[in-house]
């Protein structure tokens, strides 16, 4: 050892830059009375599904926009724009997840302020967008049917932080040996003030449940 | 998965102690990150050698210890480490009530450093 060696202490977060813009961005919006969401699932289980319903459901009595992320293409802001809903794809360009500086990006293309409800359509992946705080006000997430009621086991993080977990394409239940009672407990011992709807994008089962709860968590950020 | 931009971040908290200590070299960098974190060390270690070339963190050994992850029970309030893979099937050691709530698993923290 040549050279004097010295312990320096840093005890410093490392998602504290993130984690600071993310609760900045909360207020922000949520003191103009915007709701942010984040909605996270596996690729292919209904997200823009959903968000294309809740479109429908809500039939104009929230005004609202949808940030979509994906890792490089166009295809579902394309979706929701053709229903008339301002929406802006971000391409991750290869990132596992958004972080609250690409959201912000997102934001600054949509009439944030003259909007009651933003949906961030995060990427499909149930490991890392669990990690990053996005800013938004709640964390929903979508599991369905065909992947299996082991998922917590798997991802307990994405569980035990979402406010709601839609269980979709329940019309496949017939067909399949998803047990949701298990899963629920499953959820629950992770997570026990989760909320748990079950729904069928495609059919529109269970649908009313979602958009009764987009109404009431929105309005909670009304004076 | 996400090992780059935390990897960018960990440099960037270590270069910023660096200059203010008037570091010249820094040897080793100790973390601790939650075991509910899926980064592999491997990973962060081999960003960590891309990024940090041509800084004073050039070269320098990243240290990760990772934290346990801590529930909560909803009943009697007790707190216990538990592992991974029995986290949905959590049972609460004090009363055998069924899972609880996260209190801790998810840090990411640069703790010290050892430099010249």
């Amino acid at each position: 050892m040549s050279e004097k060696v010295r312990l320096i202490e840093v005890k410093e977060e490392i998602l504290s830059d993130n984690n600071r813009l993310a609760g900045a961005l909360r207020e922000r919006l949520g003191s103009a009375g915007t709701m942010l969401l984040n909605l996270m699932s596996s690729p292919g289980s209904g997200k823009t599904s959903l968000i294309l319903r809740t479109i429908e459901g809500l039939g104009g009595s929230l005004r609202i926009g949808v940030i979509e992320a994906d890792i490089d293409s166009t295809v579902d802001a394309e979706k929701v724009a053709s229903r008339g809903i301002p929406a802006v794809q971000l391409r991750t360009g290869g990132f596992c997840h958004l972080d609250v500086a690409m959201v912000a990006r997102g934001l600054e293309a949509l009439p944030a302020d003259r909007l009651d409800l933003v949906i961030i359509e995060n990427v499909g992946n149930l490991v890392c967008p669990a990690e990053f705080d996005t800013g938004a006000h709640r964390n929903a997430m979508i599991l369905s049917v065909p992947e299996g009621d082991d998922k917590p086991l798997k991802y307990p993080l994405m569980f035990s932080l979402c406010d709601l977990l839609v269980i979709n394409k329940i019309d496949y239940l017939s067909m399949s040996d998803f047990d949701t009672a298990a899963l629920r407990e499953r959820v629950l011992a992770l997570n026990p003030r989760i909320e748990i709807l079950e729904a069928s994008c495609r059919t529109g089962a269970g649908i009313d449940g979602w958009i009764h709860w987009l109404r009431r968590e929105a309005s909670s950020f009304k004076a | 998965m996400h090992e780059l931009p935390v990897t960018e971040s960990i440099l960037k908290i270590v270069l910023k102690h660096a200059g203010a200590n008037g570091v010249r070299r820094v040897r080793t960098i100790r973390l601790t990150v939650g075991r509910l974190s899926d980064l592999e060390d491997e990973w962060i270690q081999r960003y960590f050698d891309y990024l940090s070339k041509g800084t004073v963190a050039e070269g320098a050994r990243l240290e990760i210890e990772r934290a346990p992850i801590v529930m909560q029970c909803g009943a009697c309030r007790v707190s216990y480490e538990i592992e991974l893979a029995d986290m949905s099937g959590a049972t609460c050691p004090g009363c055998g009530g069924k899972g609880g709530s996260l209190v801790s698993g998810r840090e990411y923290t640069v703790r010290e450093m050892e430099a010249e």
